[in-house]
């Protein structure tokens, strides 16, 4: 009884928020407190299971993607697509979409979940896979150490009962596998020469990627990429794809999903199925798009730390493009500028940056000066800012980096300002 | 005529190197630069041959594990860097290299890392992080700019002055309202942000010391660096 109550409540304050255009975690908040058990009790029920995605760094891409496999093969996939990536937001997105007597309408849940909060939900639900992307520097500020996070995710990996999905590149990530007490642990990586492209946070300064340790096999390897044409080496056979998402780090996680769909599919996977979907994967809102603005591409590329930053700026070539750089530092941003230091800037020396903007212009601004690298306009005003940014030169396609609340930002200008199509 | 050459040394890049420490490598080579100096820049990690001339030494902080891979070495450095720091040679150290730099640090299940005793400073594990953008007042370098991020709690022994007093932030300990450590010309903080583009007279100071050691005498030309004075009013106004 005491369910069926929650979820009544639970529903009617999520339409009313919704009225007020609330938050997303309210609801959550009210079903949680008036039944604990809610969430173990409807995600139990699920014929698949739970699948929980975390990792510093393409969880909401990844799990976009993970969940278009799935449905892809013909499953029912909850998912919390709201973005509310912690255990109320997940409780608010199951009221939306379970029956007012309670029940979820799906085969399986896929789950994004942010590191620390991910501790909570596999302590109510215990996850049936788990996919571990990475462990880089992010918002230190918030969680204090990179080996804290790392804790955080190896809770994760104890807690999965069937089978835990490791990036086996990621030496933290990797080391994760001792702590698996589920059935099975699967591997996704790269092809040797891919590697200089990705370097972890430990080899930031020293320039090497780490000595080639013995690592383990992998089911999924991303073995080739070259634009949108990626090649992955599954199971020991190569399969060519021509995908949606660019920036060779989104195509990395696209062999992160790959391994995990064909984890939990087994057997059953209908692997022309999995690469028809796979191909057709668009990035999640929020984490980058390409826009056509008065006729000339615009890329908005999300960046949060340092190691993303770096693999944006080395998956897109500067040349030919104008540039503008944006960094806010609201919460969700995170404060600490220092990442900004961490990045190195070089591969727009030539071309320079034609804005830099966000609340932080200046500190961008200092830091490309340190690099050598020519900058047009710095301006706080975001809006001033790309207005020139998209007025000037208009026969030249551009390309935005910025940060999560800037990105924000710029997204509803844009709407304003001009013709905005969205291409993917 | 060659220009005059300074031998700038980064401690331990590979394992002490987080918050932006490279930051600081890159203002001082390039301040040294502007002023017509040739840098030579040497990047030390452990089990490395420590170099015959060094003018500038730059260390940061790390991940707890970079502490571990770290510790061993820098005791056998620890006679060489005193010695180098009693002779004036200018350094900068911050946050876990200014703990190592100190006595000890003793954690909060009770283990004690030895520091190798450059500065009389003594450091104990708190029970929650400073984190947070920092404002200091220092007598030497006016107002110093920076965020923090640490648990440690630093107290200052005789003979190590503060580096600044804090104005905005919780600083060495939470408790006495100093931040950092000044001995000779050694300035250790646990500011970063990076810490030496926004506060470049903390930056004039280091490669002053240091070219006057070498040379006996600096190119004391004024830079305008642009955007230097608008990112440092920026930060200090954010909220912590
Ligand atoms: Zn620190």
């Amino acid at each position: 009884m005491r369910h069926l109550l929650a979820t009544v409540v639970g529903k009617t304050v999520r339409v009313v928020a919704k009225l007020r255009g609330g938050g997303s975690a309210l609801p959550g908040l009210v079903a949680e407190k008036i039944d604990p058990n809610f969430l173990p009790r409807t995600l139990g029920t699920l014929p698949h299971g739970v699948v929980v995605i975390s990792g510093t760094n393409g969880k909401t891409t990844t799990t976009k993607m993970v969940v278009e496999l799935l449905q892809g093969q013909g499953l029912r996939v909850f998912t919390n697509r709201t973005g509310s990536n912690f255990t109320r937001g997940v409780v608010a997105a199951v009221l939306g979409e379970s029956t007012t007597a309670g029940k979820l309408t799906a085969d399986i849940a896929v789950l994004e979940l942010d590191e620390a909060h991910a501790v909570h939900f596999v302590k109510l639900v215990a996850p049936r896979y788990s996919l571990l992307l990475n462990v880089m520097r992010d918002q230190l500020d918030r969680f204090g150490e990179i080996e804290t996070t790392a804790g955080f995710l190896r809770q994760i990996a104890q807690a999965t009962t069937e089978a835990v999905v490791l990036n086996r590149e990621d030496p933290r990530i990797a080391g994760l596998a001792e702590a698996v007490t589920a059935r099975e642990v699967r591997y996704f990586g790269l092809a040797s020469g891919l590697r200089h492209m990705f370097p972890s946070d430990d080899d930031m300064r020293s320039g090497t990627t780490g000595e080639a340790a013995a690592l383990p096999d992998a089911d999924v390897i991303l073995s080739s990429c070259d634009g949108p044409e990626a090649t992955f080496t599954v199971d020991g056979r190569d399969i060519d794809a021509r995908l949606k998402l660019t920036g060779v780090y989104n195509v990395y996680n696209s062999a992160a999903a790959l391994a995990l769909a064909r984890t939990v599919l087994g057997a059953d996977a209908d692997e022309e199925a999995l690469l028809r979907s796979l191909e057709a994967v668009t990035p999640a809102f929020g984490r980058g798009e390409s826009l056509t603005v008065n006729g000339q591409p615009l890329d908005l590329v999300l960046v949060k730390n340092p190691a993303g930053f770096r693999l944006a700026l080395r998956s897109f070539p500067a040349e030919g493009f104008r540039t503008m750089i944006a960094i806010n530092d609201n919460y969700a941003d995170g404060r600490d500028m220092s990442w900004l230091w961490d990045v190195d800037f070089d591969s727009l020396a030539a071309a320079g940056v034609d804005e830099v903007s966000g609340v932080r212009a200046h500190d961008m601004a200092l830091r490309l000066f340190y690099e050598d690298v020519p900058v047009g306009r710095v301006d706080t005003e975001l809006t001033a800012s790309l207005r020139r940014f998209i007025e000037l030169d208009p026969d030249k396609p551009k390309r935005i980096y910025c940060t999560y609340t800037a990105m924000l930002a710029l997204r509803r200008e844009l709407g304003k300002l001009t013709d905005v199509e969205v291409v993917s | 005529m060659d220009a005059p050459v300074i031998d700038l040394l980064q401690l331990y890049p590979r394992d002490m190197n987080i918050y932006g420490d490279w930051g600081n490598v890159l203002v001082l080579r390039k301040r040294l630069q502007l002023r017509g100096y040739d840098v030579r820049l040497h990047e030390y990690n452990p089990g490395d041959e420590f170099p015959g001339q060094v003018d500038l030494i730059v260390g940061g902080g790390g991940q707890d594990s970079g502490q571990n891979k770290i510790q061993a070495d820098l005791h056998a450095l620890g006679g060489r860097l005193k010695e180098l720091a009693d002779d004036g040679v200018p350094m900068l150290a911050i946050c876990g290299l200014y703990q190592l730099f100190g006595n000890f640090f003793k954690t909060h299940t009770g283990d004690v890392i030895k520091g190798i005793g450059l500065l009389n400073v003594d450091t104990v594990g708190g029970p929650t992080r400073m984190i947070g953008n920092t404002v200091l007042d220092s007598s030497e370098f006016g107002t110093v700019i920076g965020y923090e991020n640490h648990s440690g709690q630093t107290f200052l022994k005789e003979g190590v002055q503060p580096f600044g007093t804090v104005t905005k932030g919780e600083g060495n300990n939470g408790q006495d309202g100093t931040e950092g450590a000044r001995y000779r010309n050694v300035v250790a903080s646990y500011l970063h942000g990076s810490l030496l583009p926004k506060n470049p007279a903390v930056a004039d100071f280091l490669v002053r010391h240091a070219a006057l050691r070498r040379h006996g005498s600096f190119n004391d030309v004024r830079l305008d660096v642009p955007y230097e004075a608008e990112a440092r009013e920026s930060s200090a106004a954010r909220p912590r």
